[in-house]
């Protein structure tokens, strides 16, 4: 092939790939978003609590960092249904996606949250407030402050990340690459394609997550939390 | 004596094996000052949150106007409304600037709006000398207006008593007057006040009273003038002899470094 034919072909399949990156970010975001959700107060029982509600917590977390996302995925879209749970790929890749995010999440913010000085919650409470109120407007807007940098690096993380349920066959942006490849046989452009896509992704991901942790930046609460390491 | 505003009655509060305050009690008259001093690890920090439960007391009650804040139907939050604490960490809200740092129990507490809550938060700030500071994070003050916003923050919920715990030991030496004067001021205006404080010439001037409490237990206590001229228990004079040894009449230390 040459040069020209090359770029042709790339620019040939590029909408069929974008159409994959819409699944990708769709996935990225909602597992993003379901995840953070369950993080919150799985961070907050397992900080503050002890006991019948802590340890469910934990081993949660525990789960979902302790073995890959494949054999997560693999359970909830071929075990849940021997259940009787019948869920359609999207959904379980969903799922899989967010309660793996909501582990790692979690555990940035529980981090966060211990960084807060007991000291500030102590005067929140002298004031009178109750410990939730005094968690939501002390602690937890400086924990997610905090919690910033090493969000970046989840996004960014599971923009690639998503990239496995191509296993299950839902229509993202890897799963449509190697559709095109079996297709055509052109692996090295595809690839090459699909690996720019990604690239440029996650640098526009990037620049905007440092835009918000400029934006929110706060004198004396510049020491982030590290994220999992891409 | 006046009907007392503050009662504390027997308190005991063990950490594990430790036994940190073993029975202390003592009544307190509206707008008396009375200071604290001990060694170290006595349980001068414990006695004070014990008073407005942030630590609860094994043993013991206390009441504040006439009412158990130990009795478990009474609600403490609400309580605590009434009683500021100043910390010796200052504990401002990081992430506030230090108007905000004054109006947030004033919105989420007291249910006030944000507009009513600034400006009642503004005339604090005004009272302790940092109208102009209003809008600076705790990050871009000095440590002595630092306590000075926590001061407002406590003042603002219009508490009955101040407690302090050693509010000045964390300053540099140069800080500590500005907070001094602040605290001379509210005790000059009828503040009752209970302060766990090493500075001598404070405790001189302005208390109506100084307990001595060493080992869980009340030494001695008495106006200043007794505990400094001619203290009742030898291990008074000793205390305060170290003291001053260590720190000077004003609480400068004399050769000592101080962390922060
Ligand atoms: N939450 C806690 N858990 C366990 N032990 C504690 C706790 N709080 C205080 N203690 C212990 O209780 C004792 C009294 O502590 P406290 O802070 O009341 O002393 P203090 O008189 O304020 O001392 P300092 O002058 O150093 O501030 C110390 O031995 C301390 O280690
Ligand atoms: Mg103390």
């Amino acid at each position: 092939m040459t040069l020209t034919e090359t770029l042709r072909f790339m620019w040939d399949i590029l909408p069929e790939l974008l159409q994959g990156l819409e699944v990708t970010i769709q996935l990225t975001a909602m597992s993003l978003a379901g995840g953070f959700v369950l993080a919150v107060p799985v961070a907050l029982v397992r900080t503050y609590t002890r006991g019948p509600l802590n340890w469910p917590a934990t081993a949660f977390v525990e789960l979902f960092r302790g073995t890959p996302l494949l054999v997560q995925l693999y359970v909830v879209y071929y075990g849940l249904p021997e259940l009787g749970f019948v869920l359609d790929r999207l959904l379980s890749a969903w799922i899989a996606l967010f309660l793996n995010s909501a582990a790692y999440q979690s555990e940035y913010i529980r981090g966060a949250i211990q960084s807060v000085s007991r000291g500030q919650l102590l005067a929140a409470r002298a004031l009178g407030m109750r410990s939730l109120t005094a968690f939501r407007w002390v602690v937890l807007p400086q924990a997610l402050r905090l919690a910033l940098p090493s969000w970046s690096n989840e996004v960014a993380y599971m923009v690639k990340y998503v990239s496995v349920v191509y296993m299950i066959a839902v229509g993202e942006l890897f799963t449509r690459g190697q559709l095109i490849i079996t297709r055509t046989w052109k692996v090295g452009p595809t690839l090459f394609t699909v690996a720019l896509i990604y690239i440029l992704v996650v640098y526009a991901v990037t620049k905007v997550m440092d835009h918000v942790e400029r934006r929110f930046r706060i004198p004396g609460l510049e020491t982030g939390v590290e994220g999992r390491e891409a | 004596m006046a009907e007392p505003i503050l009662r504390i009655e027997d308190i005991h509060k063990a950490y594990g094996k430790t036994k940190v305050l073993r029975g202390v009690s003592f009544d307190v008259a509206p707008g008396e000052v009375v200071v604290i001093i001990g060694p170290s690890g006595t349980g001068k920090s414990t006695l004070l949150r014990c008073v407005n439960l942030l630590t609860v007391p094994d043993r013991g009650r206390v009441w504040l106007e006439g009412v158990e804040l130990t009795d478990k139907a009474v609600d403490i939050n609400k309580a605590r409304e009434k009683i500021g604490m100043v910390f010796q960490e200052f504990n401002l809200f990081t992430h506030l600037t230090a108007v905000q740092n004054v109006m947030l129990a004033l919105t989420k507490v007291k249910g006030m709006k944000t507009a009513e809550a600034r400006a009642r938060a503004e005339r604090e700030l005004e009272k302790v000398g940092l109208a102009d500071k209003a809008d600076l994070y705790p990050a871009e003050l000095s440590g002595g207006q630092k306590q000075r916003v926590a001061i407002a923050r406590a003042l603002a919920m219009n508490p009955k008593v101040m407690l302090f715990d050693e509010p000045t030991s964390a300053l540099d030496p140069e800080l500590i007057g500005e907070v001094l004067e602040v605290m001379q001021a509210l005790a000059s205006q009828g503040m009752t006040m209970l302060v766990v404080s090493h500075e001598l010439g404070f405790a001189r001037e302005v208390a109506d009273r100084i307990i001595f409490l060493e080992d869980g237990v009340i030494a001695e206590e008495g106006p200043p003038e007794q505990l400094f001229v001619n203290p009742r228990n030898p291990r008074t004079r000793e205390f305060l002899y170290k003291l001053t040894e260590l720190y000077g009449e004003h609480g400068e230390p004399k050769s000592r470094g101080r962390e922060r």
